[in-house]
């Protein structure tokens, strides 16, 4: 896009070094993990790295209108996903760069369907717009979770090329 | 019904679709005992399957597969009243008209018109008309013609947002239709004549004399083409040029056999000269009464048994409402006697968490009175389940 940018020039975060960050939900009671449970042990070792593939998986996503990631914009943070690994729930909270992003909706599509493919079926995925950042945040928030209509963006060949030019390995 | 005493058994796991299956309809004429009970799903994978039980082993299996006509996701099914015709709306905005030739299901029509994704298909009580709704927020009335041709008689432009779906009354053409604008509306159809006709019999008694043999009075419903007759409380359609069997039309009036072929010449002259009725000897008229549209006000709510959005429910027979989830989950509901001061109320009966492995996008009761559910799901499959009483 090089005209009619909806934040044509929007501040520019720098990366966060990655590192390694345990799930809240296995962090809590980290000191209840007997060593003798090795079952039980490799069982959460699994957890954890779930959570880290998959926030990696996110924040690289690239912004629709910006060569810029997620992380970047600061759309995306850490605290911005939580994971409720017992229950099978990730949420995610995103903050849309100007309160009149009507991109937001296609960021809202593109965290779906990274999480879509990266997770294993059993979780439940609500998106939302960080409260109070996006001026028809309830419009936007309903939008983002009536599968009916992602389904049918997803069978849109347009919106499904944006969407795999947000994801695309060259942003990772 | 007692808590406690139902259980829900699962009887099968139909798998076949390779994408989300999103709604199933059982056909209505199936499941009576010449006729194996049969089911249609349709799904994200573009087709429709067709699903029979096997009499001798009781399992299910998929008779035909319903491909190559819809070009991307397949939302919503409904069979005919007669059961001989299947409709499927689709996200690539056309309906397609399925007829069961054989127990092969051809094409035998498309209905085009809407802008984009149609959400939902509803025949009404008689079979002739269909309504379809669409993302591009209106309703679409369709009158079934001779030869499998459907004309859109109108298009209903109420809400203000996609409408999700469309549902006609059990036995009234009373549409309701509901929407991503958070409201239920619903449509009378008006242009409908009820016939009280007084029949007399005449036949000769054998020395060349004729007499009044029988005198019947039959509540018939012109509509449109079609006429429909009273029996006890339901709306049966009349199909005066090729009725299946005479035995149909004698069974409903309590006659004679040797009197069908004469009833059948009246209702042809009643269909082919409405207009001239009362001077074919039919004895009186009168308008088919208004459906209210006044008395529909709030009951009850159910909240706080379902823990993600709740997709679908389905009221069986006798009265127990099965709702399905985003949690995964079944429940059923019955209405309790408790607290009948302030109108009925509703208790949870049963259960079952984990039902499928994803999102309850549907769940239907069976068309006969056996306690049969089929419900569908993300995961791609469609479950087989029984409501059973322990003994």
């Amino acid at each position: 896009m090089v005209s009619g940018l909806i934040n044509a020039n929007p501040v520019i975060y720098e990366k966060k070094q990655r590192r390694v960050r345990r799930a809240s939900s296995v962090g809590d009671d980290e000191h209840a993990i007997e060593p003798i449970d090795q079952i039980e042990f490799e069982a959460r070792f699994v957890r954890v790295f779930i959570f880290l593939t998959f926030l990696n998986h996110i924040r690289d996503i690239k912004d629709p209108e910006h060569p810029y990631s997620l992380e970047e914009l600061k759309v995306i943070t850490e605290e911005a996903v939580e994971v409720d690994d017992d229950n099978s729930y990730v949420r995610v909270t995103f903050t849309p760069t100007v309160e009149h992003c009507s991109m937001a909706t296609v960021i809202g599509l593109c965290l779906r369907v990274k999480l879509m493919r990266s997770l294993p079926q059993r979780y439940k995925v609500d998106i939302r717009v960080a409260p109070g950042t996006h001026a028809t945040e309830s419009a936007v928030n309903k939008q983002l979770n009536d599968k009916e209509r992602v389904a049918a963006a997803l069978e849109n060949p347009n919106l499904v090329d944006m969407v795999d030019e947000c994801l695309a390995p060259s942003y990772a | 019904m007692e808590d406690g005493n139902m259980v829900l058994k699962e009887i099968q796991t139909l798998e076949g679709h390779s994408d989300r299956v999103w709604s199933l309809a059982w056909n209505p004429a199936s499941g009576t005992s010449n006729n194996p009970p049969v089911l249609a799903s349709c799904s994200g994978d573009k087709t429709v399957r067709i699903w029979e039980q096997t009499p001798s082993n009781g399992l299910w299996n998929c008779k035909a597969v319903l491909d190559e006509t819809h070009t991307r996701t397949v939302r919503s099914c409904a069979w005919s009243p007669c059961g001989k015709l299947l409709a499927t709306s689709s996200f690539d905005a056309t309906t397609a008209i399925w007829e069961n030739i054989g127990g092969d299901f051809e094409c035998v029509s498309t209905l085009e018109g809407h802008e984009n994704e149609v959400k939902s298909v509803s025949w009404n009580a008689s079979g002739s008309l269909l309504a379809t709704c669409s993302r591009d927020k209106t309703v679409w009335i369709w009158e079934v013609m001779p030869g499998n041709e459907f004309e859109c008689v109108s298009v209903l432009q109420g809400h203000t947002q996609d409408v999700k779906m469309v549902k006609w009354h059990p036995t009234m053409d009373v549409l309701f239709s509901c929407s991503y604008d958070n409201t239920v509306k619903f449509k009378k159809m008006q242009n409908n004549v009820e016939f009280l006709v007084e029949l007399q019999v005449w036949a000769e008694d054998g020395t060349g004399d004729w007499h009044c043999a029988q005198t019947l009075v039959v509540t018939l419903l012109l509509y449109g083409h079609l006429l429909l007759m009273l029996k006890e409380t339901e709306w049966l359609p009349v199909d005066v040029g090729g009725m299946q069997s005479s035995n149909d039309l004698a069974s409903w009036i309590h006659l004679p056999r040797e009197y069908v072929s004469l009833i059948k010449f009246y209702l042809a002259l009643l269909v082919t000269k409405r207009d001239e009725v009362i001077d074919l000897g039919f004895t009186s008229m009168r308008t088919h009464n208004s459906f209210s549209c006044s008395v529909w006000h709030h009951l009850c709510t159910l909240s706080g048994y379902h823990d993600r959005t709740i997709f679908t429910v389905h009221w069986s027979r006798e009265g127990i409402i099965a709702s399905g989830a985003a949690d995964d989950a079944l429940r059923f509901f019955v209405e309790s006697n408790d607290g009948l001061v302030d109108g009925p109320s509703y208790k949870l009966l049963l259960k079952r968490e984990k039902a499928h492995n994803m999102d309850i996008n549907s769940v239907q009761w069976g068309p006969t009175d056996t306690r049969l559910l089929a419900s569908t799901s993300d995961d791609g499959t469609i479950k087989i389940w029984e409501l059973a009483t322990l003994t």
